[in-house]
């Protein structure tokens, strides 16, 4: 949630991957190990080029593949620094096995993430396919609807590591956020270093007067214990996020939450959504709004952890509910974010919302404001039993 | 697992140190000799302690001592540790070591 822009910072124009390398000139981690990869190459194309320049004195690594990239940062932060890298789709996909390393490992990495399909077809535009299938990977994953939010996403993303023990993705819509230019407010720099702090970690493998073994064999005797406890870490992660968000609001005057709300309290319709695609829900809410619909927006900004105890108390009154996945996980079933926003509602007794699944964008496929408009009157036919199909999922914008 | 097991294990989920972090150098205490399908035998006869065998030895498992003169020589084999892959057998010239059948 953007309050209207205030005098702390200063006022720039800027694309999601200018606001993020910026956050990253900022932030001067030790250590950053990046491929390129559309849309996010230039995240990390302009911060090389801070490397170069000498602005910051980071130790950038071009490495060779994502794998590399994903593993030198995790050494890295093994040894005691902190360490950042991004990518975005395919990329994600290449550093698979070791994104699991960094979360069973506990290291405080934080990767900027460009939301795009994966192959094949081939495609370079946006949907959260990539995200969503790391989604169980121990990683906390917090979501963009704007170039702001990347940016304040970013910054907090470094406390939220450090603090948790968790590595933290911060991602956003491929070229809708990456690419696109808007106003962003940036703060100072001593502000920003001020916020994150020094890094300080309790143990690394660099402080030879105390040698410990990281990431040695782990078999029927403690990897349970171990899994359990970064499945703990993350579950109780959220309240480390309310709280560096209440300490970023403090400071910088942008408030945020584990999701946001619009115009939810008093809705009878409401529209679960991640990302970009927030934006014109909020416009079609104000359209409907005018003539007397009772519509509300649920944008979840944290996924993982996914703010389940939190979540339930705001959609309880909800008499129906539309669940919008940019993501079909081919399950036969229904797709992420409708699974787990039925199942927080079901595992606690809560069955009263009519919750339907809609699948849209796959690939950067548009969506327009006529199609929520639709989506609302959907919902509004289920609220007066018109409606009998909601138990399946729903496309929009496909040619059937 | 029966009671006896649980014993053994000293932590337990909030006790266990994070992120799989262990104290230092517990690979001594994994008896990889256990895999052994084939034994090296060496033959200290034939041995001119040149050290390939231990320059090769992927694990440490050729023992060494120092001899009179203040030289390293070899010790032996051990056993504990050797899972026989048979590198030694293969680089040594003389053939010092050969690869037996193990018969347990």
């Amino acid at each position: 949630m953007i309050k209207p822009i205030s005098s702390r910072g200063t006022i720039v124009a800027k694309t999601g991957n200018e606001i993020a390398a910026e956050a990253m000139r900022q932030i001067e981690p030790d250590v950053v190990a990046a491929y390129p990869i559309t849309p996010a190459t230039e995240i990390v194309q302009i911060f090389s080029q801070f490397v170069s320049d000498g602005i910051v004195k980071t130790k950038y690594i071009a490495v060779e593949s994502e794998h590399s990239a994903m593993s030198a940062t995790i050494a890295a932060s093994a040894a005691g620094v902190r360490a950042m890298t991004g990518t975005s789709s395919q990329g994600l996909c290449f550093m698979w096995e070791m994104l699991y390393i960094a979360s069973g490992l506990r290291l405080p990495i934080v990767m900027v993430e460009v939301n795009r399909a994966i192959a094949a077809p081939i495609n370079i535009h946006g949907d959260h396919s990539d995200t969503m299938g790391a989604r169980d990977s121990g990683w906390i994953q917090i979501y963009s609807e704007n170039v702001q939010e990347v940016y304040d996403n970013i910054i907090q993303a470094i406390n939220i590591a450090e603090k948790t023990q968790l590595p933290v993705l911060v991602a956003m819509d491929g070229f809708i956020i990456s690419h696109c230019m808007e106003i962003a407010e940036i703060y100072n720099d001593n502000a920003v270093k001020l916020f994150i702090g020094e890094y300080k970690p309790t143990r690394y493998l660099l402080d030879i007067k105390h040698p410990y073994t990281l990431g040695s064999l782990d078999l029927q005797d403690y990897y349970f214990e171990h899994r359990y406890q970064v499945a703990q870490a993350m579950s109780h992660a959220n309240k480390t996020i309310l709280q560096i968000a209440n300490d970023f609001n403090n400071i910088f005057g942008h408030e945020y939450h584990l999701y946001e709300k619009y115009k939810l309290d008093d809705a009878e319709l409401g529209i679960i959504i991640i990302g970009s695609a927030a934006g014109i829900v909020k416009m079609a809410i104000n359209e409907l709004r005018s003539k007397n619909l009772k519509v509300g927006l649920l944008k979840v900004r944290v996924y993982r952890p996914f703010p389940r105890e939190y979540i339930i108390k705001d959609l309880a009154h909800i008499k129906a509910i539309a669940v919008l996945d940019r993501v079909d996980s081919c399950s036969g079933a229904f797709a992420p974010l409708y699974s787990d926003v039925v199942s927080a509602l079901y595992s606690e007794g809560i069955t009263t919302p009519k919750v339907i699944n809609y699948i849209y964008g796959l690939g950067g496929r548009d969506i327009n404001i006529e199609h929520i408009k639709s989506i609302y009157n959907t919902l509004n036919k289920i609220l007066l039993d018109k409606e009998e199909q909601y138990n399946k999922i729903n496309y929009i914008n496909l040619r059937k | 697992m029966n009671k006896n097991d649980d014993k053994k294990y000293i932590y337990t989920a909030t006790t266990l140190p994070i992120g799989d972090i262990v104290e230092a150098g517990t690979a001594s205490k994994f008896y990889t000799g256990d895999w052994r399908v084939k034994k090296p035998i060496w033959n200290s006869k034939k041995c001119i302690n040149c050290l390939t065998c231990w320059i090769y030895c992927p694990d440490s498992s050729i023992k060494l001592t120092i001899s009179d003169i203040k030289q390293n020589i070899i010790n032996g084999i051990d056993y504990k540790y050797c899972k026989g892959c048979g590198i030694c057998a293969k680089e040594c010239k003389l053939n010092a070591i050969i690869m037996e059948e193990e018969i347990k």
